[in-house]
């Protein structure tokens, strides 16, 4: 985006922007402010170098969103590949809590395959005096038996594991064996790392010491296999994003890992293309796949019409004039039903301002799709972003809009009550506070109950639900009494 | 009742000690429960004949949790009345021996294990303070009056002093004292010396020097206490001795770690490592002579 077309918010300038974030400063002690100060900053769209710190440890004491290593192992990368049971290893609290939170939808037969499969080891006092080892083993036998249906088995370390040093690696290796079955171990105890970032990353290294090139695609190499990394399927997303890539010509191979079969994803180093959804989670593997088998990698983005276009445009520049031909097809055939869905919504919710915060890739990537309904995010933040991520943000946002991360509970809330945005998305932490300041909300995590919210599928879901949320008579009726 | 705990580098006598020590306790009258905590149970054997045959971790392992176990499964009555309980634990190499020990503590006070009519607690711990979980006893005001077992060996020494930080630890937040230093001996040059000097530097007492004696050895082989196997014999009255000065003592401090160099120079003081011997990372074959 050229200077002249630079993205502006009405009112928010450097200044504005800087004032508010020092005012909601105020109230830290002088250790806590420094800390906090580097994670706030206004943008600017055309920094090179991310504007704020981040994927640093959280000050004691904050509240903050973030989730643990064994998080984001167990509820991002292998909780929804449907044909596998994962084994949450350790006290039965994590898997408890973790079974079924994150609406990564699953195709099969309705009861029988297309729900996760989930057991945890429920540590008692004696696991873990005498350790788990042998349990594990058990557990591994009595889950084949129970699941017959599945494919192979992750073990998921919960924190005491690591503590008390279960050697959950060798226990899969012979149970792998014994059973003729795939096991993964994932070291993703919860204390590693300052968020569930790290628990991706560790993710990502099984898969990529144990389950890619462990299997091939049975039928015969195509140009255009492809694999859709990264799009966990919340609320149907593959179901909108993989039809549509089909219908370019394309042969979607394997997705990683929304409703993904764990064969397909261990035969993906066979693929020509990875197409990236969620790059923070799944970069490290799209990077060995580049590095190990060549494959070139694309980051794209399928949230609204302006984005879906230019996706599915960058994409055809890997291909031939075949594909370039059905592209541009089926963006003749959707975009003007995007326009009708644009021409229905953009009315109600015209100049409406919007406030993110959310993990991955939503902070950045639904910026376009709002703008689409005329909307204007003035904030946005990550849990567990790094530097590359914010890099990416800048030019996505508007000039001096905030960009908070790892943002507080009290700074967030302070930042609403400044820019006093008409809808927030965020995630269940955020959401009653929210709606009790009287500010509609969607959580975002989970496209709050609703989805897909991707491709062309998506959107007029997601047009219908913002309307939804924004103009609901509800919050005309409410008054906060504080 | 004293709640003791005895503390030493791995190896040095800590079990030996104890049950003698409780042996000569008995002999003046007291009433003791010991409470072993190492996985490797044998803090009760000379005082049972007999390993322990089921320890609390393993009880529990057996049957479930910790609810479904009874006091009376686990506490076995040893040598002249005195009670003795294992806390068991795994193998070496899994799990975590240190919250078994925590378990196994939590089980004997709820369950009533410490009745009134006892004169002393005795633990038994497991090598240094090596996590949490050994330092169970030192915690929560569970031991108040620590007794490191030691010798004029350095190793022995710099554990001894470690255990001393471990103290030193828990003592601004509860009642945990160190009592004195038991020098078993092992022979070493000017050990009665050193001990006492070491003692001193840390603020406490060498309580009683314990000579070397193949008794000992004779007693342990017939899973008996010297006391039981030869009160007569002199070595059964060093023990007495020791516990008699246990019983009534009252020096009771919170020790002042030393630096590992103050360590190096009252070896160096009692000359261990002698002056004009080569310096650090000097071969001694390297030295020329003067």
């Amino acid at each position: 985006m050229s200077a002249d077309v630079k993205k502006r918010v009405e009112g928010i300038t450097r200044e504005s922007t800087q004032a508010m974030i020092d005012k909601a400063l105020e109230i830290y002690p002088e250790k806590a402010r420094k800390k906090r100060e580097p994670h706030l900053a206004p943008n600017d769209p055309e920094a090179t170098s991310a504007c704020v710190k981040s994927n640093r440890k959280t000050i004691p004491g904050v509240m903050s969103a973030r989730g643990c290593a064994y998080a984001g192992a167990k509820g991002v990368v292998w909780g929804p590949i449907r044909d596998m049971a994962h084994i949450s290893h350790g006290p039965v609290g994590c898997g408890w809590y973790s079974w079924g939170t994150r609406r990564n939808l699953m195709s099969g037969v309705n009861g029988v395959s297309n729900f996760a499969m989930q057991m945890t080891s429920d540590f008692q006092e004696k696991d873990i005096v005498y350790g788990g080892d042998k349990k594990l083993a058990t557990l591994l036998r009595e889950t084949k038996e129970l699941f017959p249906l599945a494919k192979g088995i992750s073990v998921l370390s919960e924190c005491p594991v690591g503590l008390i040093g279960d050697d959950i690696n060798s226990v899969a290796r012979t149970m792998s064996k014994e059973l003729d079955l795939p096991v993964f171990p994932c070291n993703c105890e919860g204390f590693r790392g300052v968020s569930q970032s790290l628990g991706h990353h560790i993710s990502n290294d099984t898969i990529r010491d144990y389950v890619i090139e462990t299997r091939e695609f049975t039928e015969p190499a195509g140009p255009y296999d492809i694999a859709l990394i990264g799009d966990y399927n919340i609320g149907g997303d593959v179901w909108s994003v993989k039809p549509l890539l089909e219908e370019c010509g394309l042969n979607v191979k394997a997705s990683w890992t929304g409703d993904g079969q764990i064969e397909q994803i261990a035969a993906t180093h066979q693929v020509k293309l990875n197409v990236i959804h969620c790059y923070r989670s799944m970069n490290y593997m799209a990077r060995v796949m580049e590095e190990k088998y060549k494959i070139p990698w694309l980051e794209l983005n399928f949230f609204g019409p302006t984005k879906i276009k230019a996706s599915l445009r960058k994409l055809a520049e890997h291909f031939d004039d075949n594909i370039k031909r059905k592209v541009e097809a089926a963006i003749a055939k959707y975009d003007p039903e995007m326009q009708k869905v644009i021409a229905e919504y953009r009315p109600r919710l015209e100049g409406k301002k919007v406030m993110l915060y959310v993990g991955g890739l939503r902070p950045r990537h639904t910026v376009s799709a709002y703008e689409d309904l005329g909307m204007q995010v003035v904030g946005s933040g990550y849990e567990f972003a790094h530097n590359d991520d914010y890099e990416r943000t800048a030019p996505e946002m508007p000039e001096a809009t905030v960009i908070y991360d790892d943002v507080s509970e009290y700074e967030l809330e302070q930042f609403v009550h400044t820019l006093k945005p008409d809808l927030v998305g965020s995630g269940i932490k955020e959401k009653y506070l929210l709606q009790k300041m009287g500010i509609p909300f969607r959580q975002m995590h989970s496209w709050d109950y609703s989805g897909p919210y991707h491709g062309y599928m998506g959107f007029p879901v997601f047009a219908r639900d913002i309307d939804m949320a924004v103009n609901s008579p509800t919050w005309k009726l409410v008054k906060a009494p504080f | 009742m004293r709640q003791i705990a005895i503390y030493g580098k791995g190896g040095i006598g800590k079990s030996t000690t104890t049950q003698n020590t409780v042996a000569g306790l008995v002999s003046l009258g007291k009433k003791v429960i010991i409470v072993g905590c190492d996985p490797k149970a044998d803090s009760t054997r000379l005082m049972l004949h007999s390993k322990a045959q089921t320890t609390v971790m393993d009880l529990i392992r057996e049957r479930g949790t910790v609810e479904d176990l009874e006091l009376s499964d686990v506490l076995k009555l040893g040598y002249g009345g005195v009670k003795c309980v294992e806390s068991g634990g795994p193998e070496p190499g899994v799990g975590c021996a240190g919250r078994g020990v925590i378990t196994a503590i939590n089980f004997l006070e709820a369950e009533g294990a410490y009745t009134p009519d006892l004169d002393f607690v005795f633990y038994d711990v497991l090598g240094d303070v090596v996590c949490g979980g050994f330092a169970m006893p030192i915690r929560e005001g569970k031991a108040e009056e620590i007794y490191i077992v030691v010798s004029g060996e350095m190793m022995a020494m710099y554990a001894a002093n470690n255990i001393a930080k471990g103290i030193l630890k828990y003592a601004t937040s509860g009642k945990v004292r160190l009592g004195g230093l038991i020098c078993n001996s092992r022979n070493t040059d000017k050990e009665a010396e050193l001990i006492e000097a070491l003692a001193k530097r840390l603020g406490t007492q060498m309580i009683h020097f314990v000579p070397r004696h193949n008794q000992v050895q004779r007693a342990e082989l017939r899973r008996m206490t010297v006391i039981e196997y030869s009160p007569e014999h002199e070595q059964a009255e060093e023990y007495r001795q020791l516990a008699r000065k246990i019983s009534e003592n009252k020096m009771l401090v919170i020790p002042k770690p030393l630096a590992m160099e103050e360590l190096e120079e009252l070896l160096m003081e009692f000359g261990i490592i002698e002056d004009d011997a080569p310096g650090v990372g000097v071969p001694a074959a390297a030295a020329v002579p003067a």
